[in-house]
């Protein structure tokens, strides 16, 4: 069951095309990452999803049935342009977004009592925002983003500025939302974190979907049945061990190790691989070379941006 | 709609609790009391003794205005044209010309003078011929009463039918021997106060709401409120709450103002005697010079006639048709305000930060100058061309109008000026909607005025 998907969601900003036929499923009760280089068309995908602006084409549903104006209470989106009113006390302005959320006061209050006792934050109430670190200011942030339990939740690059500690945390508190049955779509550049968290992928470049899938799924595509071996140094070449059809990448020495990339063809298994190794040498590791989101990544972009791109 | 009220109240609580507010709210009416207060308190305590002509056709008041400390009266018994002719030469400070009348009981004085004459000479010319006046009817009726014992004697009745009201209208002797009416100066003050005022506050509040929207844009937090509310909730939300700020900020001003001013002068100021303030009169005389118009002419208060201590400073006020003046400056403020608030809400959305927004404001600021600029020909000339015009385009009516309430403006010209105000504001705030929904997401750009007519379109 997809919670929410788009259908050719198209875009135009004066003579810019921000968004060109962008069709994206997100099942539900997955952690969704949209990712694509700058300018792709991420952060207008997201503001269409919040009705912040109506996309020129398209339809949009939510739950099966078209999206409508109050489905915003059942999504939580922190932007990555986000703030506070520096003025203002935390807990007013936690108080005051809390109810644009559609909170009556009597439970946004309870909720975020609730949260800043479990956030060790209480102390903050009646401080004005200025005062607080920026990773305090953060935290604050994340709680009015989930305070009206979404069942959608949107972040846009949330851990950029984040430091190493309240990142981790912010990651913990994203899939105990995950847990507790939310649905996280997030867009970032972050390949790491995206290899850590997201089931789910959509990859975004010069306004389109180039890739779109389960992770796994993605990874298996992309895998170029390349092993990395380590053996014991032997007097010999290599190549002259291995069937022909099996292509070294790369050789090299790490101490007393031999190790080597090895691609073996699709019609052969690993099994065969070791093998041809097993007479010869003694074999210390052997694991499949899985490509990492992050080369993906790379591998997409840069192909599609040798095509001919019309403006 | 429970949003717009959650940003409301938002706009509205961190404005009114910050200290400048108030600051102003402190400062305001002592400022405005003091200029109230200073020159009348300064011309109340002259103590340099002032006579008075007096030329009394009726005979009623002959030695009944009795010497003050600083009056001295003199009765003269030429006739009024040669006492006019050698007034300037005669050093008398003022001449009081009671004018025969065909009834027998007389209600009209006309004061010349040379400057204008200070308000307890005519307050107490007006109680020493009103008392007199009263007391003469007292005692016809208490004749006829004797006279006709079948009537029972109703207080009440007596006291409502010997109850008088004297014009003393004051006319001004130029070098040239000219005269003039001098009421409109408080009039000139009024309208240059009035126009005044109405300037500061759409400029201090409009640029208040441009503030607040560029705020949200350089803190980051607009994209999550309007991921809760649509931009032209918050947009409107904000314009309103500011506007109720400018409200609150006014009418604690007119309260405090009028707390100060009676406070001081019950303090500092002898009480008079009359019963009957000067509001009334001059109203009426002013009904006799322009009876169509606005808005002097609109009936005349009865209610003060009970106020017993009415001291000459207050009366200088009262003669002040307040209701009307508060009443179409809150009018021309809160739609004033609301046009111009749009036209600062927008360009707070399209700039990224105070420094951009000088090329967009002057537009915006020229009218409202030029307004400013153009008040000593409204004053001039209160119904001519230039005023008329000014008082009807939208930009420069709110200050223009109010600067020509005071001297009277015809009904129809006022609701043309409230039409053509309310159809801008529609307009403005249409128009503010498309760029500032376009501009709170945009960062780090300049904006042209190429780019904003592009916004308008989208």
């Amino acid at each position: 069951m997809d919670i929410f998907s788009a259908q050719n969601i198209s875009k135009q900003f004066s003579l810019h095309k921000a968004l060109d036929q962008v069709s994206i499923a997100i099942p539900e009760g997955s952690i969704f990452g949209l990712l694509g280089p700058n300018g792709a068309g991420k952060t207008t995908f997201i503001r269409i999803i919040n009705q912040i602006i109506a996309p020129d084409e398209g339809k949009l549903f939510y739950n099966g049935r078209e999206l409508q104006p109050n489905d915003i209470y059942n999504i939580g989106y922190l932007p990555e342009e986000r703030g506070l009113y520096k003025k203002m006390t935390v807990g007013e302005q936690a108080m005051y977004l809390a109810q644009l959320k559609g909170l009556s006061k009597q439970e946004a209050h309870r909720r975020l009592i609730y949260w800043f006792e479990k956030f060790e934050m209480k102390s903050w109430w009646n401080k004005k925002v200025e005062e607080l670190s920026k990773g305090m200011q953060q935290k604050v942030q994340f709680l009015i983003t989930i305070i009206h339990e979404p069942k959608l939740l949107i972040f846009d690059e949330p851990f950029s500025g984040f430091d190493p500690i309240n990142a981790s945390m912010l990651k913990d508190e994203i899939i105990a939302q995950k847990d507790k049955g939310a649905t996280v779509i997030f867009s970032t550049h972050n390949m790491a974190s995206v290899e850590e968290l997201c089931d789910h992928i959509a990859l975004i470049n010069n306004a389109r979907v180039v890739l779109d899938g389960p992770v796994r799924d993605i990874k298996k595509t992309y895998k170029t049945n390349t092993f990395e071996v380590a053996f014991n140094s032997f007097n010999g070449r290599l190549e002259s061990i291995l069937p022909s059809a099996f292509r070294i990448i790369k050789e090299w020495n790490d101490h007393e190790l031999r190790l080597a990339n090895i691609q073996i063809p699709a019609d052969t298994t690993p099994n065969n691989l070791i093998s041809a190794l097993l007479p010869v040498v003694t074999i210390h590791s052997f694991i499949e070379l899985i490509p990492s989101m992050n080369d993906i990544f790379i591998r997409v972009v840069t192909e599609k941006k040798s095509e001919p791109v019309l403006l | 709609m429970h949003k717009i009220f959650l940003i409301i109240k938002r706009e509205y609580l961190t404005r009114v609790r910050k200290k400048s507010f108030l600051v102003m709210t402190i400062l305001g009416p002592l400022m405005m009391a003091a200029i109230v207060i200073v020159p009348i308190f300064l011309a109340t305590r002259g103590n340099e003794l002032k006579t008075v002509a007096v030329i009394d056709q009726t005979g009623v008041f002959f030695e009944k205005f009795k010497d003050t400390d600083n009056i001295k009266f003199h009765y003269l018994v030429s006739d009024i044209a040669a006492a006019k002719s050698s007034f300037r030469k005669s050093g008398d400070y003022a001449l009081l010309f009671i004018p025969k009348t065909e009834v027998s009981i007389p209600t009209n004085a006309i004061l010349y003078g040379e400057s204008n004459v200070s308000i307890n000479i005519i307050s107490y010319i007006r109680n020493v011929m009103t008392k007199q006046v009263e007391d003469m009817k007292l005692e016809a009726k208490l004749r006829d009463l004797q006279t006709d014992k079948k009537n029972p004697l109703n207080v009440e009745d007596i006291l409502r039918s010997v109850k008088t009201t004297i014009d003393v209208n004051t006319i001004k002797i130029t070098d040239e021997g000219k005269e003039e009416k001098s009421y409109t100066e408080i009039s000139m003050v009024l309208g240059m106060f009035a126009g005044i005022l109405i300037y500061f506050f759409i400029f201090m509040f409009g640029s208040q709401v441009m503030r607040g929207v560029i705020e949200e844009k350089t803190n980051r937090i607009i994209e999550v409120i309007i991921s809760s509310v649509k931009p032209f909730e918050l947009m409107m939300g904000k314009i309103v709450g500011v506007g109720m700020v400018g409200l609150t900020q006014f009418l604690l001003w007119v309260v405090l103002t009028f707390g100060i001013v009676t406070v001081v002068t019950s303090t500092f100021v002898g009480k008079g005697t009359s019963k009957h303030t000067a509001e009334q009169t001059i109203l009426q005389n002013a009904a006799k010079y322009n009876p169509d118009n606005l808005p002097l002419a609109s009936a005349a208060p009865e209610k003060k006639s009970q106020n017993e201590g009415v001291n000459a400073v207050f009366e200088a006020l009262d003669s002040v048709n307040f209701p009307v003046m508060i009443g179409a400056f809150i009018f021309f403020f809160i739609f004033g305000y609301l046009m111009y608030g749009s036209l600062f809400a927008a360009i707070g959305g399209a700039v990224d930060s105070e420094a951009d927004t000088q090329q967009f404001m002057l537009p915006i600021t020229v009218p409202l100058i030029l307004s400013m600029v153009m008040a000593q020909f409204f004053i001039m000339d209160p119904s001519g061309q230039v005023a008329f015009w000014f008082s009807v385009f939208p930009l420069t009516s709110p200050v223009a109008m109010m600067i020509r309430i005071p001297f009277g403006v015809p009904y129809w010209q006022v609701a043309l000026s409230m039409g053509m105000l309310v159809l801008t504001f529609l307009g403005t705030t249409w128009m503010a909607a498309k760029i500032y929904r376009t501009g709170i997401l945009m960062y780090g750009k300049k904006i042209s005025y190429k780019e904003l007519w592009k916004w308008l379109r989208y």
